[in-house]
């Protein structure tokens, strides 16, 4: 049974992708990994810089291996800068 | 831990320090340290006219939060209470506010210098200048550390 996530793009993957959200259905046991794939895919400023991209999932840090779950809201995150 | 309930937010307004400084007032603090970001006019890019900030808002929040606590973990202080911006800023606008209050002036400055630090470099923020001449661009930044990382010892950096 395939999931639904909700997929959110900050800073600079914002511009890359040219959207602020997106939906995705992915097949059961994805991983963001499988995630990041798809929106590079659609995307391909996304995969020129996913290496530097971390994954958050349901507002924590993930690691790219994380299995989804259906509603899961996944956020790629660039490399950050407060202040 | 949430006995002195501070305020850390993040914020679509104007930040005025002093309301941060009175959230932090404490009959028991025998030193406050006030911490105030501003924009700057220039960067390595160049004059910058203007400021973008962007956040992922409920999760910087949650890490602000974390931060806060890290603080009141590590050092004796009595209040802390931080705000950041979203939003775009002119140059001279305040873009970030840390206040702390502890018994003592060391560990304010410890306290206080530690948390700024964390709020550059682990909360999800980012910032785009747009130039005099126009164009923008978005500030280099770096990873975020982990939530295991962020409970962690402290750590000094300069930047």
């Amino acid at each position: 049974m395939p999931i639904r996530v909700k997929l959110l793009y900050f800073g600079q993957a914002r511009d890359a992708s040219g959207m602020e959200e997106e939906e995705f259905t992915l097949p059961d046991r994805s991983s963001a990994a499988v995630l990041l794939g798809e929106s590079s895919a659609a995307h391909p400023k996304i995969g020129t810089m996913k290496r530097s991209i971390q994954i958050a999932v349901n507002e924590e840090i993930a690691d790219p291996d994380r299995v989804l779950q259906e509603g899961d809201t996944v956020a790629f995150l660039p490399p950050v800068a407060g202040g | 831990m949430k006995k002195n309930s501070p305020r850390i937010t993040m914020t679509k307004t104007t930040i005025d320090p002093s309301s941060l400084l009175s959230e932090v007032s404490d009959p028991k603090a025998g030193g406050t340290v006030l911490f105030i970001g501003t924009v700057r006019d220039n960067s390595d890019a160049g004059d910058v006219d203007r400021i973008i900030y962007d956040a992922y808002l409920p999760m910087a929040e949650k890490r602000m939060a974390e931060i806060e606590e890290e603080v009141m973990r590590m050092w004796p202080v009595r209040k802390v209470a931080a705000q950041h911006r979203v939003g775009e800023l002119r140059v001279g606008e305040v873009s970030v506010v840390v206040a702390v209050s502890a018994p003592h002036r060391a560990e304010a400055f410890e306290a206080c210098r530690h948390a700024i630090e964390r709020i550059k470099h682990d909360v999800p923020i980012w910032k785009k200048e747009r130039l005099a001449d126009g164009q923008e661009r978005w500030v280099e930044g770096k990873a975020m550390t982990t939530a295991e990382e962020v409970t962690g010892s402290p750590r000094t950096e300069t930047g």
